[in-house]
């Protein structure tokens, strides 16, 4: 490999991918393995007076709280969910029990002679019913999982200062992550160990939660990832839940027990995309030039706390924008409420904050008079800058560029002027939004977390990498090895990486936050380069590296201050529609794209995530609508929640912007869930050029377009 | 009830219930797991087969209506050189990340064709519309199948 590390390679599972002898978790048999299904709660909020079980036939097992030997409560960031329900439910769909024998009917049959005897509570639906504090608490006193609030300069002094303040309020809905393959795991428990294999992203977060379920020595507890169908943050927490289920049903009955997720179960029951209430509140001197920003950010956790605090913190840190605000204050909070929890998924609470953030931008900049790139541009991050916790923002920013490489490719400023001023019963519109994604965990995550790699150089050349890092689509068995196999200097071929089995690698971290290039990636490179200083010596070689962050990094995690992260990925997107206002249908005409991730590991494979995570931020702003409604999810099959297909995705045009990150293996940042950050809100911005009526929430819908246009816009 | 039919090629007569879906007599009774069940009501295309040479989501498919049919599996199709076309050209485009909708995306492929060796980008869109990737967003799905249409030659 002479060529930059860039140039695209086949990746390396695509063949047996193409012809279907990947295996998947549901494509893998033991024998004399049993099947499983849960009894959910069809209650949102209910004690469970008693359940009448029916005689169970021989080989049918119930495994319910009773089989949880050790502690039953998932872990995650606190332990406030339990693998099953005990005397209280507090969501449709939390696990009750679980039905385990060899004939799927049969089970399905002994699950509908189950009856369980509510005595309804209560329900808190929405985050408007938490903060009211009219209803019994589901968590704390008060519903709220975690609140937070930090500030900037003097906002109080700028809002007392101020000759205009623009007040506006912004919401987005719930977004499922869809991914193609639902929710899979097996149990298996041979000679006194318990082994769980399934789709996931963290396979230590599973072991973790499985080794505190079962109350045993972490020996005794192995989790081996099965190739993943898509995950998009949806396999991040939601599988230690079910590896515990499986590993009790596999101890209790001492065979293996299949636990595979239906797609409309999947839908129900799995972790979402937070829905959002984002209040922002901002300051202007007479000149027109902002003086503060006091954002609001509300999540909806859901039933249980999750990754509700993280996922409300990543908000928080975007709250204002790729923008140098003087004075700042910035609150949020994650509410309780008896809905299914939500949790990680791609983007992991930017979408919501940057839409808000963006969408007042838009409409402060509507307001002056001021085409949208040239007032952004005005408020424009730049090196030296400080973030809204106070972080140094000391490598180079390139927004400038960004926006003058997406303006020559789109026309963007042109169209924009041209569309605003167009009738008749077809309209066109552009949109245009800026954004960042901070890289790795958020805080001291990554020093807490401390990821272990290893390479190891058999005695025959072959290296192989030993880390916890899953590949789930996004071609981490590809790119990890191209940054071992260029450092090296040998052919890819003699680079090992399969998928993690815990009692092979050391934890090298959860796969999430865009970390496993940049983070992961960068130790490889380390450990790589050691290893070619020392590839003479015979035997075995065994190289580990853990992770730290540069020792510029500083952090305080109780007032949020400092670097949230060590280094940002920035982007830019247009989105281009055309509208019939008889319909109010939105026909996406084109994308623009350009981004700064450092360097490209691969070309292609990095399209492909910018394009994939483009195709989710525009479901995400139009078509994908998710509503629960008395604490049931509404859209529970792929009918109902659509996705964009092959004929409502438009083309799109992406560019890179080189932009090398020293820490970064070859120059490499973040990239996977930045792409999806901005084209909801472009779209959105887009809708709002063509038709001249505010937008202040997403999925932008044609029904409340039309309804507004009744309403003699 | 006792169905015939060709399976990859082989004659098959199977004494089953003929209200099972195709997908489950594929993957539970002959091991054939290359296509996969995605959503179990036809939306989604991860389970598509080709039957008589036409794409079907076997997932809303009873077996007891293939008597005499012809299915191909991604198994099947895999021994073709039209298979090896596709992939190649799969592979070259960037098209599969995740791989749990590429069978299905492969026989849709074959299907489209089959019946249109040379398809526009509008109707490689159209014909891929009723198969979904949550990856890729389409556009390097569609290039796929574009160069296997250019490098195909007379396969087609």
């Amino acid at each position: 490999m002479s060529e930059t590390i860039g140039k695209s390679i086949p990746r390396v599972d695509v063949l047996d991918k193409c012809g279907g002898s990947a295996k998947y978790v549901d494509d893998m048999k033991f024998d004399n393995m049993l099947y499983a299904k849960t009894l959910r709660s069809t209650r949102p909020r209910a004690k469970i007076l008693s359940l009448e079980i029916p005689a169970l036939p021989d080989g049918y097992y119930i495994i319910d709280r009773n089989d949880v030997p050790g502690r039953n409560r998932v872990r995650i960031l606190i332990y406030d969910q339990p693998f099953f329900a005990e005397d209280v439910v507090n969501y449709i769909g939390e696990p009750i029990l679980l039905v385990v024998g060899a004939d799927k009917a049969k089970i399905l049959d002994i699950i509908s002679q189950i009856e369980v005897h509510y005595e309804d509570l209560e329900p808190i639906l929405s985050i408007e019913d938490a903060e009211s504090g009219d209803k019994e608490p589901i968590f704390g006193e008060d519903n709220r999982f975690v609140d937070y609030e930090y500030s900037k300069g003097d906002p109080d002094k700028a809002f007392a200062a101020s000759a205009t303040i623009i007040e506006n309020e912004y919401r987005t809905g719930y977004q499922e992550q869809l991914y193609l393959e639902p929710h899979g795991v097996i149990g298996v428990f041979r000679d006194g160990k318990v082994t769980v294999y399934g789709c996931m992203q963290c396979p230590f977060y599973a072991r973790n939660a499985v080794i505190e379920g079962l109350g045993w020595d972490e020996e005794r507890v192995q989790i081996i990832q099965t190739t993943t169908g898509g995950a998009f943050g949806g396999k991040e927490e939601y599988p230690s839940l079910i590896c515990g289920q499986a590993a009790f049903a596999a101890v209790k009955t001492g065979h293996p027990v299949k636990l595979i997720f239906e797609r409309t179960e999947d839908i129900e029951v799995t972790t979402k995309r937070h829905p959002s209430i984002v209040k922002h509140r901002t300051a202007f001197d007479a000149a027109g030039n902002i003086l503060a920003m006091d954002v609001d950010i509300k999540f909806d956790g859901g039933a249980y706390a999750g990754l509700s605090d993280v996922v409300l913190q990543r908000g928080m840190f975007c709250a204002v924008g790729a923008y140098d605000i003087p004075n700042l204050r910035i609150g949020g909070r994650a509410f309780a409420t008896n809905t299914v929890p939500c949790g990680a998924f791609r983007g992991f609470g930017a979408p919501q904050a940057f839409f808000a953030v963006e969408m007042q931008m838009q409409n402060i900049a509507d307001k002056l008079g001021i085409d949208p790139i040239d007032f952004k541009l005005r408020y424009a991050l730049k090196k030296g800058d400080t973030t809204s916790t106070g972080g140094i923002l000391r490598d180079e920013i390139k927004i400038p560029e960004i926006m003058r490489t997406i303006d020559d490719m789109s026309n963007f400023r042109d169209k924009f002027q041209k569309y605003e001023n167009e009738s008749g019963n077809i309209r066109h519109g552009i949109g245009f939004s800026l954004f960042f994604h901070g890289c790795g965990f958020t805080g001291n995550g990554e020093n807490i977390i401390s990821g272990k790699i290893t390479l190891r150089k058999s005695s025959d050349g072959a290296v192989e990498i030993l880390i916890s890092n899953t590949e789930m689509g996004q071609g981490a068995l590809t790119a990890l090895r191209k940054i071992v196999a260029k450092t090296l200097n040998i052919p890819i071929e003699d680079v090992i990486y399969e998928n993690p089995d815990t009692d092979r690698v050391p934890d090298s971290g959860p796969t999430v936050a865009s970390r496993t290039t940049v983070i992961v990636g960068g130790l490889l490179e380390i450990a790589a380069a050691e290893l070619k200083e020392r590839w003479h010596e015979s035997g075995e070689i065994e190289i580990s590296k853990v992770y730290k962050h540069p020792d510029y990094i500083t952090w305080d995690q109780k007032s949020l201050h400092g670097d949230a992260y060590p280094t940002y990925s920035w982007g830019a997107n247009v989105v281009e529609v055309e509208i019939d206002t008889i319909t109010c249908e939105i026909t996406l005409k084109k994308v623009w794209a350009v981004f700064d991730v450092g360097m490209a590991i691969d070309e292609k494979m990095l399209r492909g995530q910018i394009e994939g995570g483009i195709a989710q931020g525009l479901g995400y702003g139009n078509i994908e609508v998710m509503n629960s409604n008395d604490g049931k999810i509404q859209q529970n099959s792929i009918t109902d929640y659509m996705i964009p297909t092959a004929s409502d995705l438009p083309e799109i045009e992406s560019q890179l912007i080189d932009n090398p990150y020293p820490y970064g293996p070859f120059g490499a940042k973040c990239a996977g869930e930045l792409t999806l950050v901005g084209a909801g809100i472009a779209l959105a911005s887009a809708v709002q050029n063509a038709l001249g009526s505010q937008i202040y929430k997403i999925p932008v819908r044609p029904e409340d377009l039309l309804e507004e246009f009744e309403n003699g816009n | 009830m006792e169905i015939s039919f060709t399976l990859d090629g082989k004659e098959i007569l199977l004494d089953t219930n003929p209200l099972r879906r195709i997908l489950d007599v594929l993957r539970d009774d002959f091991g054939l797991t290359g296509i996969k069940e995605g959503c179990g009501e036809g939306e989604c295309g991860a389970c598509a087969v080709l039957l008589d040479g036409n794409i079907v989501n076997s997932c809303i498919v009873p077996i007891g209506y293939i008597q005499d049919c012809e299915i191909v599996t991604i198994e099947g199709f895999r021994e073709t050189d039209r298979f090896r076309i596709i992939a190649e050209a799969f592979a070259e485009a960037g098209a599969v990340q995740c791989g749990f909708c590429t069978p299905g995306m492969i026989i849709a492929t074959e299907a489209l064709l089959r019946k249109n060796s040379r398809p526009t980008r509008d109707e490689i869109r159209q014909h891929l519309s009723g198969n979904l990737c949550r990856c890729t967003g389409m556009n390097m799905i569609i290039e796929a199948v574009e160069i296997a249409s250019q490098k195909g030659g007379g396969l087609w």
